[in-house]
């Protein structure tokens, strides 16, 4: 028993939980099972609320779409291949851009952290599930609609097509009719609910529910990662979320915030987008950096080399983060001394940045290094990721970036960010997770090949762009002549990024393959020492058969580290199953100090979610009534979801009783 | 050549003569796609005080820079293949190791990144404004999807407004204010001076200088709609005396009552045309489209993607949709008889 332990009982309690034991096929584990497991069939698949279930939905949904904007991406990559080719109009060309941008940005690159997060914080943390596993499934809902009503003008050749920052006034009504930009405006403005009520259950997951013992500086980095994109998304989505709305209103109400004839500011656009697009850049790859920081040293076989310098670091970054938006906007007539701010500022942060590769290197450096299929996406993402960083910092140059702003520079500096500091580590998070997902262990040849077809195709086709913007090729063009220097980077890039789909492809193939011949995995395959691993594969409804009591940053190494620490204790822990409960922790020191009850499954985060979808797609058509009437349903579900229910009382009342007799 | 350049090149000479010697060997007098050089190429060519400093910035951060890189991935792969003891002291690595390379590696690279501060600072302060009071001052307004240009003059008689082609006096600095008629654009003549954008209801400004003559390709870099890829405008340096006698001829309005046989023509283009273009000295002044009283002076058309030959300038007006799809200005259907005579009368407009 842990110090954590002894110190957890409390006067105050009304009923102390009783600790014990729960092995496979107990009587206490079979009526846990009971109790978390959904309905089978397609009612428990619409009322879900465990978080392992919408992690993988999140994940699946994500991957798809960034298959699609893949998709698009390639389209364009053969327009581009050599000069003045007609493959594609114009409009097309641009829709075609601006819906890979938004596809890549908004619907893959955070969702897809947001699975990971959503699957492995709870297991990472000890506990049963998220704070508010219902508002976990509206976010899910909401984002799948979003995505869709996003995707829905596609087909009719309405699409956004400003681009994904969408400047006023080009995305305004006088320059741009049709409903594209509505589309675009109302999907932010829904997708910013999902993003926001997912934000918000992490933060205070990760502030009330943690397993006793598991103080701050014991939880992995991809929690900090997550923590630290969620409070700035927190503060970052309202900024985008007012933008499109003024926009919606300017378009559709007649107001003039961004209408140059009355008085309104383009400028404001910019501002209020790059004030959330800074922080945002930064939230779609500190919990993918979190990924690689957990998960390289399980293959280094040591622990992170700088656990507290790259966890401060990575709020330092996000700190930061919100006082660089100016670096997007040095081509727009600022006065000097504030480009000079910024510009620092933005040098700045490449410091932090430096103390995780630091990290990661020293890691590998004292380590034994495993060469597993994540060890290698991990190991070039390092690569990758100081690529982008000093590109970044040229870009952040203020002379230098009057030049590299808007060309092909920015486009392989953003796309060495974003696939390099996002998608490597995704890619080689999913080699990494997939025997706690379903299981089964992922095929290691084909993942070999995967990482190296993709790690030279994506080099083959990103790196030539950075060229591409010295030789002085605009973003955004539908074509060049063939006077223009330009032909050749553009085929190299064009073939590279051909040859980066084929890995993509392979790592498909990798996972239907694994999904039903990979060898069948142990609770612990990779011999990693964090939390999730303690569970077996994949892991079972309620998460732990008894929440158990951490001692230190690596409670499955704790013997081999011997760091002098107590030990965890993993099996016999609180067992908690009247009813689904899990426990909550004191936010720093994780002490417990509340038994939780967490809700059934519902049908309502589902119905939330579609009946604001369809108001939403009300408003885009100009349909009042129908509008009206979603938002009532929409609240009617609202008022089922929060109904006042007994068995949801989290806390006795505050009088003496004997344990076992609580709630009621 | 003014003082300032002589003063820059000296500070900088030490380091960077080999490369302004190989830059000064350039010929530049053509436009430089014919020699074989991409004309948008900034990193390697640069013909004024505007954007020299940069791009001799931009050689330094692309050496460092690379010097880092390559510092670190030796740093990774020595990570992964270093030789380890065969024997296995402990099973699992020690926590509290390995901070020094944290430490120094950080020190390092804040160092590095504070002398490049220092240097970007020291080099935006001086591409700032130039030296001299420019000799020249001249605004410049986005369209979709071509560029106005206006000669500015305290004697407004000596105003005048061109398109899409903008001389210079060689040797002195220009101030170009910018301007939008519609979206937001971004004026940028790379091998002159970085960009900037162009926002409506703003008027925002930059200066440029060529120091060498020739022709400077600039290109709009803002995505302003369909036809953002042919937004090209063309920058010609020229002596003093030239760039006077251009100015010259651009002053006077166009000279069509004296020529005979372009009646026709002319008649053609007043119905049809001047709805949205202006020809000094005539009936035609719309505002919409580019001034075309000295049509036939300029190097390029529709905003730089044709060169100026009678076969393109038919071509542009009979297939315009096709040629610059979205463009404002519609495919205009003519007769053989009637674009003999456009034609004509198009030819007059030196």
């Amino acid at each position: 028993m842990t110090d954590a332990a002894e110190s957890s009982p409390d006067l105050n309690f009304t009923r102390v939980p009783e600790v014990g034991c729960a092995p496979i096929g107990s009587a206490a584990e079979i009526r846990l099972a009971q109790l978390w497991e959904s309905a089978p069939g397609w009612r428990g698949w619409l009322s879900t609320v465990d978080h392992k279930e919408i992690g993988l939905r999140y994940l699946v949904t994500a991957f798809i779409f960034l298959l699609m904007g893949g998709i698009e991406a390639l389209i364009m990559r053969v327009q581009l291949a050599s000069p003045n080719q007609t493959l594609l109009t114009p409009e097309q060309y641009s829709q075609l851009f601006t819906m890979h941008g938004v596809t890549m940005i908004f619907l893959y690159s955070l969702p897809i952290l947001s699975g990971f997060s959503n699957y492995l914080w709870p297991l990472m943390l000890g506990s049963r599930d998220m704070a508010f596993p219902r508002l976990n499934a509206l976010s899910y809902w909401i984002f799948l609609f979003a995505g869709i009503f996003l995707y829905s003008s596609f087909p009719l050749g309405e699409a956004p097509n400003a681009g994904w920052f969408n400047y006023v006034p080009f995305s305004g009504l006088e320059y741009n009719t049709g409903p594209n930009i509505d589309v675009y405006a109302l999907g932010m403005v829904l997708l910013g609910i999902s993003t926001t009520v997912g934000a918000i259950n992490f933060v205070v997951t990760l502030f009330r529910m943690r397993a006793p013992g598991m103080s701050i500086e014991r939880v992995p980095i991809l929690v900090w990662g997550t923590l630290t994109a969620s409070v700035a998304n927190i503060f970052a989505i309202p900024s985008v979320s007012l933008a499109f709305f003024l926009l919606w209103l300017d378009r559709q109400v007649g107001t003039h915030f961004f209408d140059v004839v009355n008085g309104g500011k383009p400028l404001l656009w910019q501002h209020l987008f790059w004030m959330f697009g800074h922080p945002w850049v930064y939230a779609v790859v500190l919990p993918a950096m979190g990924i690689v920081s957990d998960a390289l040293p399980t293959f280094c076989r040591r622990p992170l080399v700088g656990y507290s310098a790259v966890a401060l670091s990575t709020m330092a970054t996000m700190l930061l983060g919100f006082g660089v938006w100016i670096h997007h906007m040095f081509a727009t007539g600022l006065p000097t001394l504030a480009l000079s701010f910024f510009g620092a500022a933005s040098m700045v942060i490449s410091i932090p940045s430096a103390v995780a590769v630091f990290a990661w290197i020293a890691t590998i450096w004292l380590g034994r290094p495993v060469f597993n299929t994540p060890f290698l996406f991990f190991a070039g993402f390092v690569l990758l990721f100081v690529i982008g960083g000093l590109s970044g910092v040229m870009t952040a140059a203020v002379p230098l970036d009057f030049q590299l702003n808007e060309t092909y520079f920015i486009v392989a500096h953003l796309h060495y960010v974003l696939l390099g500091i996002n998608v490597f580590p995704v890619i080689g998070g999913i080699y990494y997770w997939f025997p706690k997902f379903f299981g089964r262990m992922m095929n290691e040849t084909l993942g070999k090949w995967s990482f190296w077809v993709m790690f030279i195709g994506f080099n083959l086709g990103f790196f030539p762009m950075h060229v591409a913007g010295l030789l002085g090729m605009p973003r955004r063009i539908y074509t060049y002549a063939p006077n223009m220097g330009w032909s050749t980077v553009n085929m190299v890039t064009s073939v590279g990024s051909f040859v980066f789909a084929a890995g993509i492809l392979i790592f498909l193939v990798n996972i239907v393959v694994s999904l039903k011949r990979g060898v069948l995995a142990a609770p612990n395959p990779w011999d990693a020492p964090t939390l999730e691993w303690a569970t077996p594969s994949p892991p079972p409804a309620y998460n732990f058969a008894v929440i158990p009591f951490i001692a230190s940053r690596h409670p499955l190494w704790e013997d081999r580290l011997d760091e002098g620490a107590g030990r965890s204790s993993l099996e016999r822990g609180y067992l908690l199953m009247e009813g689904r409960e899990t426990i909550g922790t004191t936010p720093l020191d994780a002490i417990p100090d509340i038994i939780l009850k967490m809700p059934e499954d519902s049908y309502t985060p589902f119905f939330v979610g579609l009946f604001s979808a369809l108001a939403f797609t009300g408003l885009l058509l100009h349909w009042g009534g129908f509008t009206v009437l979603m938002a009532l349903a929409c609240s009617l579900s609202l008022i089922v979801w929060m109904w006042p229910r007994t068995a949801l009382v989290q806390r006795a009342p505050y009088i003496k009783q004997d344990t076992g007799a609580v709630h009621g | 050549m003014n003082d300032y350049e002589s003063r820059f090149r000296h500070c900088v000479a030490g380091k960077y003569a080999f490369f302004s010697m190989a830059l000064a060997a350039e010929p530049t007098s053509a436009t430089l796609a014919e020699n074989g050089v991409a004309p948008l190429n900034y990193f390697l060519h640069s013909y004024g005080p505007a954007s020299t400093p940069t791009m001799y910035l931009g050689w330094v951060f692309v050496a460092l820079l690379a010097a880092i890189f390559v510092i670190i991935a030796l740093l990774l792969a020595g990570a992964i293949f270093h030789k380890r003891p065969a024997e296995d002291p402990r099973p699992i690595g020690r926590e509290d190791e390995g901070m020094p390379w944290i430490y120094i590696g950080t020190g390092v690279s804040t160092c590095i990144l504070f002398a490049l501060t220092i240097y970007t600072l020291v080099t935006l302060n001086v591409i700032a404004k130039p030296i001299d009071a420019p000799a020249l001052t001249l605004t410049v307004t986005g369209y979709d999807w071509w560029w106005k240009v206006e000669y500015e003059d305290d004697d407004p008689t000596r105003r005048f407004v061109t398109a899409n082609e903008i001389h210079i006096p060689v040797g002195v600095p220009v101030l170009v204010k910018l301007k939008s008629a519609d979206v937001i654009h971004a004026f940028w003549v790379p091998m002159l001076a970085g960009k900037t954008q162009m926002i409506p209801g703003l008027t925002n400004q930059q200066w440029l200088q060529a120091d060498t003559e020739g022709v400077y390709r600039g290109q709009c870099t803002q995505y302003c709609g369909v036809q953002h890829a042919h937004m090209g405008l063309e920058v010609v340096a020229q002596s003093n005396a030239e760039f006077r006698k251009w100015q010259d001829a651009q002053r006077r309005s166009a000279v069509t009552a004296s020529v005979t046989g372009i009646d026709a023509g002319k008649q053609l283009f007043l119905d049809r045309c001047a709805g949205c273009h202006t020809i000094r000295g005539t009936e035609a002044v719309g505002a919409h489209a580019p001034d075309l009283t000295h049509l036939k002076s300029r190097r390029l058309i529709a905003g730089g993607l044709l060169t100026n030959t009678p076969d393109h300038l038919v071509k542009w007006i009979t297939h315009t949709q096709d040629l610059k799809p979205g463009a404002r200005m519609p495919s205009v259907e003519l007769t053989p008889t009637e674009i003999s005579s456009l034609s004509a009368f198009l030819s007059t407009l030196y």
